[in-house]
Formats: structure tokens, sequence, C-alpha cells
């Protein structure tokens, strides 16, 4: 009998240890539901293959991302081993202790020089400048635009618009050319527009709209270390810039009033408007013939200077972070010396997603690949992005709840709005004692 | 009466034959309703009712402090908030009239000898069986400038129903009139066909006129089965959420329980939140109050 036990104790011990060795074969990463989702699902399949470790990219819709992500996180569970979150969570993210330190694998691997900098410094460092590193750059993502290149080169076109602003009609240089071009294309009477914008403010798509405008002026949205906004979100040259943003409402498809990435897309797909803005991970749906009838006469730029030749552009994309609460954290870490690897950030780049590796994105090889790769790596060296700090939802619905009526509805000034937020984001601050 | 139903238990029962007493069986019933009741709703109430105190964040680790009334305090005095109150009262008086009068209207029509009256009630139903989400998108493409059918179908153009400002709000609730009048059409129907037919005929005697006859008959017996009808719009228009979250993202459509939401799964203000779910909880249990008290004051009469 006692045999028979000791026997039964041991099977279940060994049931048991195998059951937990295949646990860790399995990973799981969590990332918004779009394209780059399935090229990384096809990118793990290879790891699976090389390594037997089965790696699952599980997905939801864009818009319950952000709930759905911090839901889990805040439960403290364990369903996701790594998630390819937004940037704006490192703060929120790393100071509630959801994510697990990077800053050793990040040093030894010298990922501050193998990514672009500017990834490195918005997907990955938290706070700002510290050193301190909490995701690897996974998918490099910026706004940039798309145009109909038939319209643009129509030659009967190309004469009405030099006739009427007196230089050639061809890809805007600044912001001001581009308000010339939409309004030049604005002819609702036939059923076509100037510029499809962002205008979605139930996330943050309105305010990275927005945002391309007020770094290309040469303003900025606060200070990130020392959160000091008066003066600098209520700037001259942001006030300018939401101008120029409520200006360019006014050449849109009628009802442009709760658009982001599907609506902007479908701007050129369905012929409705002469450019369009849009994160580069939505170009590809652009060059193919069967999501874009005029994928071949749509051409692609990078978000123009402002008047005082800035250049810059809202930043998207995601860094991969490893979750504290994950089971196979081990694991997770191998699966991101893989990730890192030259080879593999080259495979990623071929099979659509957008690498951050800066030798990936200035070979030659990789800015030939697709119509917009090159205007995608010319992108990558010059953005910005929002705060980053644990309070970013609230200053994302005060930066809504602010410039929104003034964009679609045309209430109030700019001036105002702009100072409103800046009363808001300082008493947001103080509440969470950041300045005195 | 609890003796009258506890004698009750057959002798011969099974049940009695495993040795349950009445009072067992009754437990056995009881008690899992209790127990689920108490853990999925007064537990989080009065525990939501406690964090309404704190400046908890579901998303730090920090601890929750106690601010007292603070939060209550800072929601008030927010001209943000009281401008979601202003538009979900403005939503809810622009709802349920709207559909008391086609609801009420419908009924009327149908309250009458009429053919294929049975497939007639069914169809006009099917608005209020469809899900709030799919009713939201498809209205959305109802309403699209470029190619709704709205708008077609009435010569309208490019006319902007969600876009504008001004016309959102009342797109919102146009939609919520469609899908909802059935059900105050389905009660209205019910408390119509209950009203003895001879008062009607005691009023056509007396010459009564048609106006005289609805004022005095028709509405007075109709009132208190439409009185329910309009305490249950009313509390589910003041909690209205899917129908304006999908199809609008104006300002003027942003009613509490959208603020709510973004407060609480945005934004991460867990305390503060639960102080406005409790504001909106006694602001719609005073409404309901004021009905209630004068739903009986109706069926008094």
């Amino acid at each position: 009998m006692r045999k028979k036990l000791i026997g039964m104790a041991g099977g279940l011990a060994l049931a048991l240890a195998s059951s937990t060795s295949v646990l860790a074969q399995e990973l799981t990463i969590f990332w918004a539901e779009w394209d780059p989702a399935n090229y990384l699902q096809e990118l793990v399949n290879e790891y699976e293959a090389e390594t037997g470790v089965q790696v699952t990219v599980e997905t939801t819709p864009w818009s319950d991302f952000q709930t759905k992500t911090f839901t889990e996180l805040n439960a403290k569970g364990s369903a996701y081993d790594m998630v390819v979150g937004d940037s704006q969570w490192l703060g929120a993210a790393s100071e509630a202790g959801h994510y697990v330190d990077l800053t050793e694998f990040f040093n030894k691997h010298n990922l501050g020089e193998v990514m672009a900098p500017a990834t490195v410094k918005y997907y990955a460092e938290y706070p700002s400048s510290s050193g301190k590193y909490w995701a690897i750059p996974a998918e490099g993502d910026a706004v940039g635009w798309s145009y109909r290149k038939d319209w643009f080169e129509d030659p009967a076109e190309m004469e009405a618009f030099k006739a009427k602003y007196g230089y050639d009609l061809a890809v805007p240089a600044t912001w001001a050319q581009m308000r010339d071009i939409a309004e030049f294309f604005h002819r609702p009477d036939q059923g076509r527009y100037g510029i499809a914008i962002y205008t979605d403010n139930s996330y943050d798509g309105l305010v990275m709209g927005v945002e391309n405008a007020i770094f290309s002026y040469g303003g900025e949205l606060g200070n990130y270390e020392t959160y000091e906004v008066d003066g600098i979100i209520n700037s001259e040259q942001n006030i300018a810039a939401l101008e120029m943003y409520r200006e360019l409402y006014g050449f849109t498809p009628p009802g442009w009033a709760k658009t982001f990435f599907v609506e902007n897309n479908q701007a050129i797909t369905e012929n409705l408007a002469a450019m369009s803005m849009n994160y580069f991970a939505f170009f590809p749906a652009l060059t193919n013939e069967a999501s874009n009838p005029n994928a071949k006469v749509t051409g692609f730029f990078a978000n123009p200077a402002g008047p005082d030749g800035h250049q810059f552009a809202a930043l998207g994309g995601q860094g991969i972070s490893v979750i504290s609460y994950s089971e196979n954290q081990e694991e997770s870490m191998k699966f991101l010396e893989w990730f890192i690897k030259d080879d593999v950030q080259k495979r990623w780049a071929e099979l659509g997603g957008y690498t951050a590796s800066a030798a990936v994105l200035e070979s030659e090889e990789f800015q030939n690949a697709t119509p917009y790769n090159k205007a995608f790596y010319e992108t990558m060296f010059k953005v910005k992005d929002f705060w980053a700090t644990p309070e970013y939802a609230e200053l994302l619905i005060q930066m809504n709840q602010r410039i929104y009526p003034y964009i679609t509805g045309g209430e109030g000034t700019a001036k105002d709005a702009l100072d409103s937020l800046a009363t808001d984001w300082n008493a947001t601050f103080k509440k969470y004692n950041r300045v005195q | 009466m609890a003796t009258a139903v506890l004698t009750t238990l057959d002798p011969q029962s099974r049940a009695a034959s495993r040795g349950m007493s009445d009072l067992s069986i009754r437990n056995l019933f009881i008690i899992p309703t209790i127990v689920f009741l108490i853990v999925f709703n007064i537990f989080p109430l009065l525990y939501s009712l406690g964090y309404s105190f704190t400046d908890f964040r579901a998303s730090s680790s920090a601890p929750a402090n106690f601010v007292g009334l603070q939060n209550y305090r800072d929601l008030l005095a927010d001209p943000f908030i009281w401008n979601n109150f202003t538009i979900t009262a403005k939503y809810v008086i622009v709802s349920v009239v709207g559909q008391v009068i086609v609801g009420f209207g419908v009924a009327l029509l149908l309250n009458r000898d009429i053919p294929f009256k049975g497939l007639l009630t069914t169809l006009l139903l099917l608005p209020m069986m469809l899900s709030m989400a799919v009713v939201g998108l498809f209205w959305k493409l109802l309403y699209d400038p470029s190619f709704g059918i709205i708008n077609y179908a009435l010569g309208l153009g490019t006319f902007e129903w969600l876009s504008n400002p001004n016309m959102a709000l009342y797109a919102v609730a146009l939609t919520d009139i469609w899908m909802w009048s059935p059900f105050v059409m389905l009660l209205s129907l019910a408390g119509l066909s209950a009203v003895p037919k001879h008062l009607y005929e005691a009023a056509a005697i007396d010459r009564a006129g048609s106006f005289y006859t609805f004022f005095r008959i028709t509405l007075p017996l109709v009132a208190p089965i439409l009185m329910i009808a309009i305490i249950f719009r009313t509390m589910e228009a003041f909690k209205t959420f899917d129908l304006a979250y999908i199809l609008t993202s104006q300002p003027t459509t942003e009613v509490i329980s959208i603020r709510l939401y973004k407060m609480a799964f945005q934004e991460w203000q867990t305390g503060m939140s639960c102080a406005l779910a409790y504001i909106v909880l006694i602001m719609v249990l005073a409404i309901t109050n004021i009905y209630v008290k004068y739903l009986n004051k109706v069926k008094e009469r």
C-alpha cells in the first residue's frame, strides 16, 4: 500500500513538473488588433520553429486596448507575458510596478545605439533623460501623409493652381502650402475635398493630429522634466499651429468630426480627399490594390515644415515590455534577446513591421522596399511625443476638452483654448505634486 | 403566512424522505440569492462608497488616502461636470418625451380593429430587440453626410447630423426614440386594451367629443401604466452610454455616463469616479422617487 502511495505521489510530482515546463514553453504577447500584430505573429512563428517555444500574439481592438491592458495589469494578472504598449503608458506602468525594469538588458545590448535615438527616448525611457528603460522599441511609427498623385499631376490642375497661388503644385514643403493645396482641391459640389485630418477625441487621435502642427511650428507641449507648461503650451507658435489645424478642418469632407486612421485611409480609397494624414503603419493598405483602388496613384510624404523651417511629426508606435506578474519572465527575456538581433529586425521589416533598428532603417534595401519607407526613415529621426507621466490620460482628456470645440465647432479662439489648457494642466500637475 | 408555507411540504415527497425540512429547502433557494446579491451588489456598493472618500487609483500601487468630501467638492465645482449633467438632462427630456409621443401615438393607432394587427405589432417591436451597439453602428451609417440614406431620402444634401455640435444630441435622441418608442407603445397598448369599452359607449351616448373622451377617459385610465413606462425610460436615458458613445464624440453629446467611463477607465481616477457614480445614483433615485410618488397619486384617483 505504502509503495503504491509513493508511486502515486511520484507520478503526480512528475506530471506537475512536466506540466510547468510545458507552460514555460508558451509566451503570450498582448497588442492591439491591426496589421502589424499579424506581422508579429508571423515573425514569432519563426521563433517557435527555432526554439520550440510557442509565442501567441493576442489582440484587442484599439478602442479598448488601453482599458483592457490596464485592467489586467491593475489586477496583477499573469495572462500576458509581454505587452506592446503605447509610449505614453510608460510612466503609469513603470511607477505602478507593472513593467519589469529593462535597464540592465538595455545597457548590456547597447540598445541606446542599436535603435533609432527617438525611439529609445520615447518608447523605452522613463522618466525623461533618466537612463531607466522599460521597453524595447518594437514597432516604430509616426504620422505621415498620403496624397493623390493623379490629382496633383493633372496638367489642367497644375496650371490652374499656378495661376491662383503663383507657385507649382507639388508635394507641400510647408504647412502653409498644404493649406493652399487643401483649399484648391476643396470642391464640395464635385464631392471632392481638400484634406483628411484626425479629429477623433475619444483617445489620442485629435491630439496626435494637432501635435504634428504644433511640433512643426516649433512649439512644445511643455517641459517634460520640470512639468512647466505656462508660456509653452500656450505659446505664439502653438496658437498659430492650432489656428492652422482649425483652418484645415474647413477643407475636410462633410461630417469629418470623429475620424481616425480608418476614415483617413477611406478618404484616399473613396476618392474623398487630395491629402490624408495617417500613421505609417496604415500605409501598407494604401499600396495594396485589393484594399485601395487608387493604389497606383497614391503617393506619400513626410509631415511638412512649419513657418520657421522646423519639421517634426507626432510619434506613434510602441515598445515591447515584460509584465512583472508574468510567470515566464526568464523565457520572455530570451525572446527579447532573439527579437533584437539584426537579422530578426531585418526580417521584421520585411514582413511589414516597422523596425526601430537604426541599421535597418538606414539601409538602402529598407528605404527602397516600399513607396513610403523613405518618408518613414526621414520621419523617425524627427519625432516628438505626448506626456508619458502616469496621469497622461487626464492630460489627454483635458486637451481634447479644450481644443475639440475650437477645431470642429469654431468655439472661442485658439488662444483661449490653449490658455485654459495651461490652467488645467497646471492644476493636474499640482494635484499629483509634480510642481509646487 | 410563513407557517402556511412551511407546513405544505408533503411528508411523502422525495425531499422529505431525504430528511430535508421545509426550512432547509427555503434556505437552499434563498441563501444563494442573498449571497449573490451581497457579493455582487451590496458589497461593491459599500466598497465604492468607501473609495469615493479617497484618492485611490486602481492603476497605481500607491495606498489610498482618505480625502473626506474633497472628491465630491471637486466634482460639484467642476464646470465640465455640470455641463455633462445639463447635456444629460436635455437628452432625457427630448428622448423620453419623444418616445412617449411616438409610442403612445402608435399604440392609439393600433388599438382598433385593423388587419394584420398582430404581425404589425411584432414588426414594430423589432428595434428594441436589437443590441444598442448594433443600432449605434448602423445609425451612424444612416446619418452619414456623404452616403447616408437619411439625407438622400429627405433631400438634405450633406447635412451633418453627427458632426454638427448643435444637432448631434438630437440625432442621438432620435435614434433612441426610434429604438425605444416600441417599449412605450407596448405598455400603452396593454393599458389601452384594459380600458372598459362601456365607458366609451357611455361617452358616445352622452355625445362627448373625441378630444373630451381622450382626456377624460383614455388618458386617466392609461396614465398609471404610462407612468411606469416613463419611469423605466427616464432611468435608462439617464444612464445612457452606448448610443452616444458610438454615434458621435461631440462634447455636446458627452452625457454623464461617458464622462464617468472616461474618468474611471481611461484616467483611472477610481476614487473620484466612485464619487461621481454616487452623485449619479442619488440623482436617479431622487428622480425615480418623484415619479413613484406621482404614480401613486395617479393610482389613487
